[in-house]
């Protein structure tokens, strides 16, 4: 045992948490398994947080496994590649697995079966600039694979720090049911290590650790062997109490430091990766590929063959229902993450994006067809004993639905981490966390108004101003006139004549300018001379100044 | 958690409000059963009689309310707060008193304020404060335990008495009773006796008074047992029966063993009662861990303060409904540290603001 190994395995409890049944091992009794290749690819633009990616391809084009099909045109966001070769059906919007239920637009692919690769250009990382590390990354769409879908590239920026103290792969996986984190590290240890090292490059990062919740002896003892004597990466085994595998819990697991209050990982020199996170950047960097497929645990009551499959990013969900075996007739509801933090999936047809690790299938017989009722809050506190960030859920409840958003952030709110911790414990069944979600829109929207609100009233006092600023001046200039006025009467003339003559005056010299002589008359034929002349007369009649036509003028109105 | 959207939490809960107060409710059995072995049929008839009237009046007042009957008649909170109150009464209190007592706890204590969860007072403190305000004279006649009674009451007897008042033939209700220890303590102390001329009183015991160790330590065992299946966390308890132990030291060594020493404060009355099941309702307790040694302090010092120097024999009643004014404000001061903030939480959100 090294120095560093046995520093890094001391550990720091967190407050509150879970001890919850795992039940991983529904889903860990056979390897991981391909899936067959699916006739239609369904791929969203948005896999990750950030801007969508831009489609670059149109319908009946045909793509290559690999091929960039959407391109990042922000930073924070990464391009999405065609997960197989075929032809582009569509772009539009499809049913993807989101929360809300809404519709996202989506590039659909019919597969053509052969599966053809574009060319790979693996890379290697030792000499390798970390910058372009990162541009490289970027380009292999690579996002955090442990559900939140942040860009990797944008977390292996170490930014103005000069370098990292600590690097972590989180392999807590504390959710229950949910395995392919399990599996992938019992299955490829030496890939999520090979890609650690790659990620140690980007951040210069001094240590390593990999955090393991220790229910999962296997993927340990899996990722020891590929370590083998090496020493530049230690393994620590946490106590399997949820939420450790949440960011900011795994952190204060492994160094005892706490990401401060709205900040990141990176003010107190910590980077935490996932390791299928880890495993792809291994495969982007040495082998080329880019991330066009994930680990997904299909579990459950209702699926007959439970297990880890390997699916391609779009593949439709009911694929993967089908070669699990999945009793249709049996089956409540199917879950898109874990029991805790996963949400509802609306729609079979959604496909496997980067981000969906678990489909929790309920059968009948486990949903009781009454609900408790939803009792009034006793403040019995149980929540504020098992909340992770020491927040008092009771407290925020209530003026989360009293809609009093002040109180409510003076209480912390935007700390919750949304574990769902409080949720599970309650025992008049209120469902906290979706108030506090409830809250943390409204809160943001708020904002929103308030920051429209504040534009407005800035143009609006503007507005005001260069009115009062122009009523100024025309009083100014007002007032000039009328001193220059008294000015003139106090010369014993009659100031309205003055006026008058000033006036006329004016005039008369804009027509002593006027009657300059054009300078291209000098050669002229006399039928030319004849024609001014013509023009000239109907002028003279026309024109009301002429003192000498006026009265004609007037005499022809006249008549 | 978003898997509730059509709400159902796949992983059932571990607890329900029902739960919680039926656990209290098998809590409160070793003390009770200690009370009905040496007090008689009228501590039964108490706890029934204060459990049916309150049941009818949660039915009356939510169907008043145009709230739904069966989800809160189930929670057992209404029980609770019955049984509670009954055991703060006297063995032989008229029906009316209970009635009324009971009443004011849950029209006035509970549905005015909006029902379980929303009362800031205690319901069974409030109902047993409104009686001994109301009606001093029932309310401090306790019947001595049984071992003294030449001629306790019988089933029928305390019945009668109950609803009739009558007692039987020969028997008058001085005849069977006492004034409390506590009440004995205050009055001959009054009087300028000495402690142990007091203590030789048949109605004292060893710890306190005669009976009231045994009903005590009953409490005190179903107390702890809640504290293990963490019905209850120790706080508040502990804070409590600490706040009210060192005071009661402290007067002890200073003044000379003029004062009741204090094993004997916490053993007499409704110190352990109150320690445990009263204090520790969780809808008008402070929330916070912090804040409850607080509020657990603060009941065990007044109820020393009231005891001593006050005009009632015990103070847990008042005691509690004071610290229950206080509990929001302890509250809005013992907020625990947020994780990511400073110890003093000075980097909240709303600092910058």
């Amino acid at each position: 045992m090294s120095d560093t190994e046995t520093a890094a395995q001391q550990q720091w409890a967190f407050h509150g948490g879970l001890a919850l049944p795992g039940h991983k091992q529904i889903s860990t009794t056979a390897g991981v398994q391909n899936l067959p290749l699916p006739e239609q690819l369904i791929i969203p633009r948005q896999q990750h947080i950030g801007k969508p990616a831009e489609p670059c391809v149109s319908a009946g084009e045909h793509v290559l496994k690999g091929q960039v099909i959407a391109h990042a045109n922000d930073y924070v966001c990464t391009p999405i590649h065609a997960s197989s070769s075929g032809n582009i059906v569509s772009i539009g919007k499809q049913h993807v697995a989101h929360p809300s239920g809404l519709k996202g637009t989506c590039i659909v692919i019919d597969t053509d079966g052969k599966d053809e690769w574009i060319k790979l250009e693996p890379t290697g990382y030792e000499d390798m600039n970390p910058s372009h590390l990162r541009n490289l990354i970027r380009e292999a769409g690579i996002v955090g694979m442990g559900g939140a879908g942040f860009p990797t590239f944008i977390k292996l920026n170490p930014g103005i720090k000069e370098n990292i103290d600590t690097l972590i792969l989180n392999g807590a996986e504390c959710e229950p049911y949910i395995s392919c984190d399990d599996m992938l590290m019992r299955d490829r240890p030496d890939e999520i290590i090979a890609g650690m090292r790659i990620m140690r490059h980007a951040l210069q990062a001094k240590h390593c650790i990999i955090g393991i919740e220790d229910n999962k002896p296997e993927a340990c003892k899996s990722l020891y062997d590929a370590l083998g004597d090496a020493t530049d990466i230690t393994i620590t085994r946490i106590r399997s109490h949820y939420p450790s595998g949440s960011e900011k819990q795994t952190i204060k697991i492994l160094t005892g430091k706490e990401i401060p209050t709205q900040g990141l990982p990176l003010d107190i020199g910590v980077v935490c990766h996932n390791v299928a996170t880890a495993m792809a950047v291994y495969r982007a960097i040495e082998l080329g590929e880019p991330l066009i497929s994930r680990v997904v645990t299909v579990t459950g009551s209702a699926v007959a063959r439970p297990g880890n499959v390997n699916a391609l990013i779009g593949t439709p969900i009911s694929n993967l229902l089908d070669f699990t075996g999945v009793d249709y007739g049996n089956l409540s509801r199917v879950i898109i993450g874990g029991p805790m933090m996963g949400f509802l999936l609306q729609n079979r047809r959604s496909p496997v994006t980067r981000v969906v690790n678990c489909l929790l299938t309920y059968s009948h017989d486990e949903i009781k067809p009454s609900q408790p009722p939803v009792l009034p809050c006793i403040r019995c506190g149980e929540c504020a004993r098992v909340c992770p960030v020491s927040l008092l859920p009771q407290q925020m409840y209530w003026y989360a639905r009293a809609r009093d958003f002040d109180k409510v952030q003076e209480y912390n709110l935007f700390d919750c981490i949304e574990c769902g911790c409080c949720d599970h414990v309650c025992p008049s069944n209120i469902p906290l966390v979706q108030y506090y979600r409830f809250a943390k829109t409204s809160i943001s929207e708020q904002e929103q108004d308030r920051r429209k609100a504040d534009v407005a009233r800035d143009r609006h006092d503007f507005r005001l101003q260069r009115l009062e600023r122009d009523k100024r001046d025309r009083e100014n200039k007002r007032k000039k006139k009328l001193d220059a006025l008294k000015k003139s009467k106090g010369d014993g003339m009659d100031a309205k004549q003055k006026a008058i003559q000033d006036a006329l005056a004016r005039i008369s010299k804009k027509k002593a300018a006027q009657n300059t002589q054009p300078g291209n008359i000098s050669n002229l034929t006399t039928q030319q001379h004849q024609l001014i002349q013509e023009v000239e007369k109907r002028r003279a009649r026309l024109d009301p100044f002429d003192p000498n036509k006026k009265s004609d003028h007037q005499n022809e109105n006249n008549q | 958690m978003a898997t509730n959207i059509d709400s159902s939490p796949p992983l059932t809960p571990k607890t329900s409000v029902s739960g919680v107060m039926l656990q209290v409710i098998y809590a409160l059995v070793p003390g009770v059963l200690a009370y009905i072995w040496f007090f008689g049929w009228g501590v039964v008839f108490n706890i029934l009689f204060a459990v049916i009237t309150a049941l009818v009046t949660e039915i009356i007042m939510l169907r008043l309310r145009h709230r739904a009957i069966m989800p809160f008649i189930t929670d057992g909170s209404a029980i609770v707060t019955a049984i509670l109150l009954a055991l703060a009464l006297p063995p032989v209190t008229p029906w009316w008193v209970i009635f009324i007592g009971i009443g004011f706890a849950m029209v006035f204590g509970k549905h005015l304020f909006g029902g379980l969860g929303y009362n800031p007072f205690n319901p069974a403190m409030l109902g047993y404060a409104v009686l001994l305000i109301s009606f001093p004279i029932e309310m401090t006649v306790w019947p001595l335990p049984d071992m003294l009674n030449e001629t306790p009451l019988g089933f029928l007897d305390s019945l009668i008495f109950m609803f009739s008042g009558n007692l039987p033939q020969g028997l008058s209700l001085d005849g069977i009773t006492s004034a409390t220890v506590l009440d004995t303590v205050k009055t001959e102390l009054g009087r300028n006796l000495m402690l142990s001329e007091i203590y030789t009183k048949p109605i004292f015991g060893t710890l306190g008074g005669k009976g009231w160790e045994w009903i005590n330590i009953g409490f005190l065992a179903g107390g702890a047992w809640l504290i293990y299946r963490r019905i209850i966390s120790w706080h508040i308890p502990l804070a409590v029966l600490g706040g009210l132990f060192i005071i009661a030291l402290l007067f002890y060594i200073f003044g000379a063993g003029g004062l009741p020493s204090p094993i004997f404060h916490v053993f007499s009355g409704a110190a352990i009662l109150g320690a445990f099941f009263i204090a520790t309702d969780p809808v008008t307790a402070s929330t916070t861990l912090r804040g409850q040694l607080y509020f657990g302090a603060g009941i065990g010092i007044l109820t020393y303060i009231i005891r001593t120097w006050g005009g009632y024999p015990d103070g847990i009643a008042f005691a509690v409904l004071l610290m229950n004014m206080a509990a929001p404000t302890i509250d809005y001061y013992t907020k625990p540290r947020v994780f990511g903030h400073s110890p003093d939480n000075s980097d909240r959100d709303d600092a910058d603001e």
